[in-house]
């Protein structure tokens, strides 16, 4: 009995940029600068198209939230091998101060409607670091989660998830439905080939506007400033093992 | 933080894996081969009329030098300046000069007339799309240094992060972009340079166009440092793209990469950037020794194709269309496309690499020819025939959009037997198909006593007038460029 996958994607700044602050600290410089599909979330993506490769589910479904621009992301899960993709629109304004709590209660709606098994996504974007879609969206739909994935595998009616822990590797067993998170060594994502991506341009990407999922979108947390690293200050350069500890002597740490 | 874990496992090499599948991937561990003193290798150069360095001597260099300007004397500092990267030769220079200014440069060419160096001095300044800089400035800042104006260099080439724009012009350097922006000869707008005899020539022209006397700043460019030591130079930048996208396609035979190149320049005509290709020699090597990834099926050809332009809907609209006439047309095998910087990076990861992959094998016998494009891959087969199993392989790559093919063949050690299977012989098939034996990679100490399959004999001997006119001692990089006195 094969399973419907819904996997999750997030469009953020190329992990390859340097990224700029902006000169009145509200954050990152975004305009202009290469997007691409969340690492992690491309992870997630791979590991779906391998599930329907072994046959352990059946139809695949990519969706995101965001600006239009959203949808070149969905585009590149659809060449990866997803079969059909769903936009939910969300306004620049809006964007803006969209957070995981907000995702996460538009991601359960989905879930259920679309009627899901399992909801992919990847353990945290790299823009934000937050590390908590995954988690809230499980609550909200009071489905087991597995988070940090490194191996997936179907035993029956369960999925065996084996986790990366800071001790070492945990594998547990959870009943579906249920939301999986997936972390760096659950695979290496493929090259979408040619042939695919003129596929995927005819591949059905479903526009919805977020009003339709009723969720509030005013933010819960205000970012007061954003600022970049302190400039790492030069070293100094010693002679002499005297001339070593009479510098730790003076900066007082012997 | 994970922003920078991505980074380091995704540029690093077969790193990680998915723990269904063993760590199988042999890493090579690249040993080099010890490079031999030129004066072995090279047997028939004689060192020309020149004094020894003596101790005086290194302390006159302390006195006329500042103190931020090196002079460096003992041995293990030489050794890295003495090797060439690829390990064909080791020079036995015992002394090098780091001189901060130009004025320092032409005091040591004037004083005691030795070969200066290259300096190290960063900083460039740049208005309306005209970088003016020292010669010391490594490609990869100036790069950076010109995208915050929204500029670019007109050249790209794999060494990017350490070599200097000086030696660049120098050497007229090709490289990737040479197909849309053209070479250094109509890039480069000035030089300044310092003569053998001290002489400052001030030749630093920041105009577009400038028909004033004979073009001299032309010697300097890829004279390889025999007639002049370049100091600072201006050059065009131009506009850097607001998109770039990159697809990698496989095929079947080299006819076929013919096609699509053709393909390439019809339908993305000023879109294209660059066009490079590899064989499947190439991509095995990256594979055993660098572990890199091949994003498609096993082909015989591969061949990377970069658009880029201020519009990513029109170059898209252009690329998938050139896309989609090649599949339809049954030119590629496989292909895959990359529009986000990570994946382009990657793709251009499989070309720019191959130099270093091919190191690990141990020594490497590298030649750079210009070939017709219907000749261009036979002499690849010629090679194999020729050489077979006497080598670990014979892989060729390039940028076959400018008819440029870099043809390498690799062994455990340097072993004379295989050297003299392909030199002359390669350079007589190259001569008789009328090509270059040496496209951009020039003559140096490796090529010079081949010239003649290139140039002809009245134009050797006019080469000879100008330098002994520019450099009547021969102190300037002696024993290259030119073939020597017989």
């Amino acid at each position: 009995m094969s399973m419907r996958v819904l996997v999750a994607c997030k469009r953020v700044i190329d992990y390859a940029v340097k990224v700029r602050v902006k000169p009145d600290k509200s954050g990152v410089v975004t305009e202009g600068v290469k997007h691409s599909m969340n690492p992690f979330d491309e992870i997630a993506v791979e590991e779906a198209v391998r599930m329907k490769e072994s046959k352990v589910a059946g139809e695949l479904i990519a969706v995101s939230c965001g600006p239009k621009q959203c949808q070149e992301t969905l585009r590149t899960a659809l060449a990866m091998g997803i079969d059909r993709a769903i936009h939910v629109e969300v306004s620049d304004a809006d964007y803006a101060n969209m957070q995981p709590f907000h995702v996460s209660k538009i991601l359960a709606k989905v879930a259920q409607e679309e009627k899901a098994d399992i909801l992919l996504l990847g353990k945290q974007a790299i823009d934000d670091d937050c590390n908590q879609t995954g988690q809230m969206t499980a609550a909200l739909l009071d489905w087991p989660q597995a988070t940090f994935a490194s191996a997936i595998l179907k035993e029956g009616s369960d999925m065996l998830v084996t986790r990366e822990v800071d001790g070492g590797l945990e594998r547990i067993k959870v009943k579906v439905p249920a939301v999986i998170t997936a972390d760096l060594r659950l695979n290496e994502p493929r090259y979408a080939t040619l042939p695919n991506i003129m596929k995927a341009k005819k591949k059905p990407l479903a526009k919805k506007p977020v009003s339709d999922f009723g969720v509030d979108l005013s933010p819960r947390h205000q970012v007061l400033s954003v600022e970049e690293p302190p400039v790492r200050k030069a070293g100094h350069k010693v002679e002499t093992v005297e001339e070593l500890v009479g510098k730790l002597k003076e900066a007082g740490v012997v | 933080m994970l922003r920078r874990q991505l980074q380091l496992t995704r540029l690093r090499v077969g790193v990680w894996h998915p723990s269904s599948r063993p760590f199988t991937h042999s890493r090579r561990v690249a040993v080099r081969a010890k490079p031999q003193d030129t004066s072995a290798r090279f047997p028939h150069v004689k060192r020309g009329q020149f004094a020894e360095v003596t101790s005086e001597d290194v302390n006159m260099f302390r006195n006329i030098l500042s103190k931020e300007s090196k002079v460096l004397s003992s041995s293990d500092e030489l050794d890295g300046y003495n090797t060439d990267w690829i390990g064909i030769a080791k020079g036995n220079s015992q002394l090098v000069l780091r001189p901060q200014t130009t004025k320092e440069v032409s005091a040591c060419a004037q004083v005691l007339q030795l070969p200066p160096s290259c300096r190290r001095t960063p900083g460039g300044k740049h208005r309306v799309g005209i970088l003016v800089c020292q010669a010391g400035c490594v490609l990869a800042s100036l790069e950076d240094h010109l995208t915050d104006a929204e500029l670019m260099m007109p050249i790209d080439l794999g060494s990017k992060g350490s070599c200097r724009i000086g030696g660049n012009v120098s050497t007229n350097a090709g490289g990737l972009r040479l197909l849309r922006y053209g070479s250094l000869h109509g890039s480069v707008l000035g030089v300044e340079a310092v003569l053998a005899n001290g002489d400052i020539v001030d030749c630093l022209s920041t105009m577009r166009k400038d028909n004033t006397g004979y073009d001299m700043k032309q010697l300097f460019i890829g004279s390889e440092g025999t007639l002049g030591v370049v100091t600072a130079v201006s050059i065009l930048c131009p506009v850097r793209p607001k998109s770039t996208q990159v697809a990698f396609l496989g095929c079947e035979s080299f006819d076929m990469v013919q096609r699509i190149l053709w393909q390439a320049k019809q339908m993305l005509s000023e879109t294209l950037s660059a066009f490079e290709f590899l064989d499947a020699q190439s991509m095995t090597c990256n594979e055993e020794n660098l572990g890199l990834k091949n994003p498609l099926k096993e082909s015989p050809f591969y061949v990377l194709v970069e658009v880029s332009g201020s519009n990513s809907n029109h170059d898209e609209e252009k690329l998938n269309a050139f896309l989609q006439s090649v599949m339809d047309k049954s030119l590629v095998l496989d292909g895959t496309l990359a529009t986000g910087i990570s994946k382009i990076q990657e793709l251009w990861q499989l070309r720019e690499r191959i130099t270093e992959s091919l190191l690990a094998d141990g020594y490497n016998y590298k030649y750079d020819i210009s070939l017709p494009l219907t000749h261009y891959y036979d002499v690849v087969q010629v090679m194999r025939e020729r050489l077979r199993d006497r080598v670990t392989r014979v892989v060729a790559y390039g940028h076959v959009g400018d008819g440029n093919l870099h043809l390498n063949v690799t062994t455990p050690q340097y072993s004379a037997e295989v050297a003299q299977l392909i030199e002359p012989f390669l350079y007589e098939y190259t001569s008789k198909c009328r090509g270059s034996i040496s496209a951009e990679h020039g003559m140096g100490l490796m090529k010079n006593r081949y010239l003649h399959y290139s140039k002809s004999d009245a134009a050797i001997r006019l080469m000879r007038s100008v330098k002994t006119l520019m450099d009547p001692h021969g102190i300037l990089n002696p024993y290259k460029t030119l073939p020597p006195d017989t």
